[in-house]
């Protein structure tokens, strides 16, 4: 059909940071059709410069509040790749239990805050107080329960403190811990099989479209990657993280402050849905389930359901951080010193899976342990492009409803990828040209 | 009737928005004392006039100024929340550069493309009444600030350094340790969390009034740090603060 259709979100709401819809469409010619990031920029890689292995983690966290423990354990790695610091078993074991934490946290927080108000026709969560208050309070009780397990393992859930390099400032005690797995298996369980039953009811209100891609994330052949493995491609397969740069092929476009990202295409997806594409089959019974409740199938090519891999990762999360507990109990918990002593120094590469996908750190020191280059890629700069191409197959799909649905379905794509766009735009700026 | 509140984010990582997210256990009863009019990370409305504003992040760049003079203007008491709006936090250290050395980093050959300013403070541009400082702020700081605005009363001052805190919760000293702590020079409220937790204290709520710094860059370098490595620790979150 013929339309003309110039649609301009500003400042799109209940996402991280600051970005535009920006839609043009000109005698049934769509002209443009893509996702502005107007973040104003900030040179972490310039500040970096100089500092000492101590500090790298402690600056880098502040990348992004929501992000902040995934910074920093990817810093960390990194820096121990640089430095030779091995770490310990129960270092591992208490660094998945954050990682596990924080994407419970984040993916609670976007499907409830952040993606339930749009399928309830509401501006936000707020007003779901007066007419849902026992979801809300749910939803509440999740994410308190997922921030007191970064509080007793990282003493902080945002800007976590005793994280550092070769181990922990601080280990948690055992009491700590075995509160925390009560809390998960009493209160986390029932309500994360609430939520389900919650998620299910408004699955039926999401957008049915498809557009196949690239899936990109970690995978590791014993575990539901999080933490560590190697990069995978849903085209060309496994890939040493040491090779990033071979698979972010960084680019810069006119209407973003923040880098776009290709590999084998022209765009690729990062986060829970990439992760469930790649790595479903080794996720439990009880999350493998959840998805099966929620419409969730392998290899998805709905970029809304997003939202909904997110919430099967919550059920994993809950029940593995249990068995992390069990194992760390198990072992009997030690008062390691942290390993700070350098082996050698050079460059150290690391990735891992945070909420929003896949993070790379990469970090060269001098022999004194200062950094002297410093380079992070965001989850959410490597699906920009995919949200752009997206976009460029679903406006002409839906050109004949009404502006205002036309809208809310661009602004319900971007908020489904739970874009982070202060991380994205960590460092670089380039002029907004409509 | 109830104070409009309302929060804006400039540059910075909004861990501090997230942290008034993170009041699972009060939300509902704050929101029984105050109306929430603005607050884009979390939902969609929009309004003219602000009885408080909190704001958050740094000024980098002159779409930044344009806005938060346009706030300050339809807003009876502007707070700034967290150090990147107090002082200019971790931001700030980009100042230390030379600027084209900063995009020349970043940019490459690009470097002349793109604008920017030295990162600001928020009351380097515009008139601040009242400051929650850390990074991130603490939600208790936050609820102490709220409750008194909202009750009309003057805020908690805190006038004593990270040490006096650290002392209170009979911690061992870092210094015995074996770290560099900025304890002895950085502003208290924090509940000396960072010592507390095994990890030294980076500065974060910013440098006391009167500082004696010579004195804490001897105590740092008797210590094992180099003078260069003990100012770069001083900067981390004062680059815009102290002048060594």
């Amino acid at each position: 059909m013929s339309r003309d259709l110039d649609l301009k979100v500003h400042h799109l709401t209940r996402v991280e940071g600051h970005g535009n819809i920006v839609v043009n469409m000109k005698d049934g010619v769509l002209e443009k059709a893509h996702l502005s990031i107007v973040e104003p920029p900030r040179f972490f890689e310039a500040m970096m410069k100089g500092r000492s292995f101590h500090e790298a983690a402690i600056i880098t966290s502040r990348i992004c509040g929501i992000c902040s423990l995934g910074h920093q354990l990817t810093s960390l790695v990194a820096t121990e790749d640089a430095l030779g610091l091995e770490i310990s078993e129960q270092t591992a074991l208490l660094r998945k239990l954050l990682i596990h934490g924080a994407t419970l946290q984040s993916n609670i927080l976007h499907a409830y805050f952040l993606a339930a108000p749009d399928f309830l026709n509401v501006g936000s969560v707020f007003p779901l107080i007066n007419t849902h208050k026992d979801v809300v309070l749910r939803a509440l009780r999740m994410k308190r329960l997922a921030n007191d397990i970064g509080d007793v393992v990282s003493g902080r859930a945002v800007h976590p403190i005793t994280p550092v390099p070769g181990g922990f400032s601080r280990i948690p005690e055992k009491s700590e811990l075995l509160e925390i797995k009560r809390r998960l298996l009493e209160e986390a369980l029932p309500d994360g099989l609430e939520t389900i039953e919650t998620m299910k009811a408004l699955a039926g209100a999401i957008p049915q479209f498809e557009r196949e891609t690239e899936y990109i994330s970690l995978k590791h052949p014993d575990e539901y990657a999080l933490y560590e493995g190697d990069i995978f491609s849903s085209d060309s397969g496994a890939t040493s993280v040491h090779n990033y740069l071979d698979v972010t092929n960084e680019f810069v476009v006119n209407h973003s402050t923040s880098k776009h990202a290709k590999y084998n295409r022209s765009s690729y997806f990062v986060g829970a849905l990439a992760r469930w594409n790649n790595n479903h089959a080794q996720l439990g019974e009880e999350a493998l389930a959840a998805a099966e409740a929620m419409g969730l199938k392998p290899n998805c090519y709905n970029p809304y359901m997003n939202t909904i891999a997110q919430v099967v990762e919550a059920v994993h999360c809950i029940l593995d951080s249990v068995r992390i507990i069990d194992r760390l109990v198990e072992k009997g918990l030690k008062n390691e010193k942290p390993n700070q002593t350098p082996t050698r120094y050079g460059r150290g590469i690391a990735a891992n899976e945070v909420p929003r996908g896949i993070l790379f750190h990469d970090y060269t020191y001098d022999n004194k342990g200062n950094i002297i280059k410093a380079n992070c890629i965001i989850p959410t700069g490597q699906n920009l492009a995919n949200i752009d191409d997206d976009m460029m197959k679903l406006v002409p799909e839906i050109i004949n409803k009404s502006k205002e649905e036309i809208t809310l379905n661009l602004e319900m794509l971007v908020r489904a990828y739970d874009p982070c766009i202060s991380c994205s735009v960590h460092m670089l700026e380039v002029d907004f040209i409509e | 009737m109830k104070p409009q509140v309302a929060f804006f984010d400039f540059t910075s990582c909004e861990g501090c928005q997230l942290n008034k997210l993170n009041f699972e256990n009060d939300l509902l009863d704050i929101l029984k004392h105050v109306d929430l009019v603005e607050f884009r990370e979390a939902m969609d409305d929009k309004a003219d006039h602000y009885d408080i504003a909190f704001i958050e992040g740094s000024i980098t760049s002159p779409s930044c100024v344009e806005r938060i003079h346009d706030i300050r203007r339809r807003s009876d008491i502007l707070v700034a929340l967290g150090s990147c709006a107090v002082n200019g936090g971790v931001n700030a250290m980009k100042n230390l550069h030379p600027i084209d050395d900063v995009r020349e980093t970043v940019y490459g050959d690009d470097k002349y493309l793109f604008a920017t300013l030295p990162a600001m403070a928020v009351s380097s541009v515009v008139k601040v009444d009242y400051e929650v400082r850390g990074c991130p702020m603490t939600q208790q700081d936050f609820l102490k600030l709220l409750i008194a605005l909202v009750l009309g009363k003057q805020p908690p001052k805190y006038g004593s350094p990270v040490c006096v805190e650290c002392k209170l919760k009979e911690n061992e000293c870092l210094y015995n340790r074996g770290m560099v702590c900025l304890g002895p020079i950085t502003r208290g409220g924090c509940d000396a969390v960072c010592p507390s937790f095994g990890q030294f204290c980076t500065g974060c709520r910013g440098i006391l009034d009167n500082p004696n710094i010579d004195g804490m860059l001897e105590v740092m370098t008797s210590h094992g740090i180099s003078l260069d490595e003990a100012k770069k620790r001083m900067l981390l979150y004062n680059s815009n603060e102290v002048q060594l």
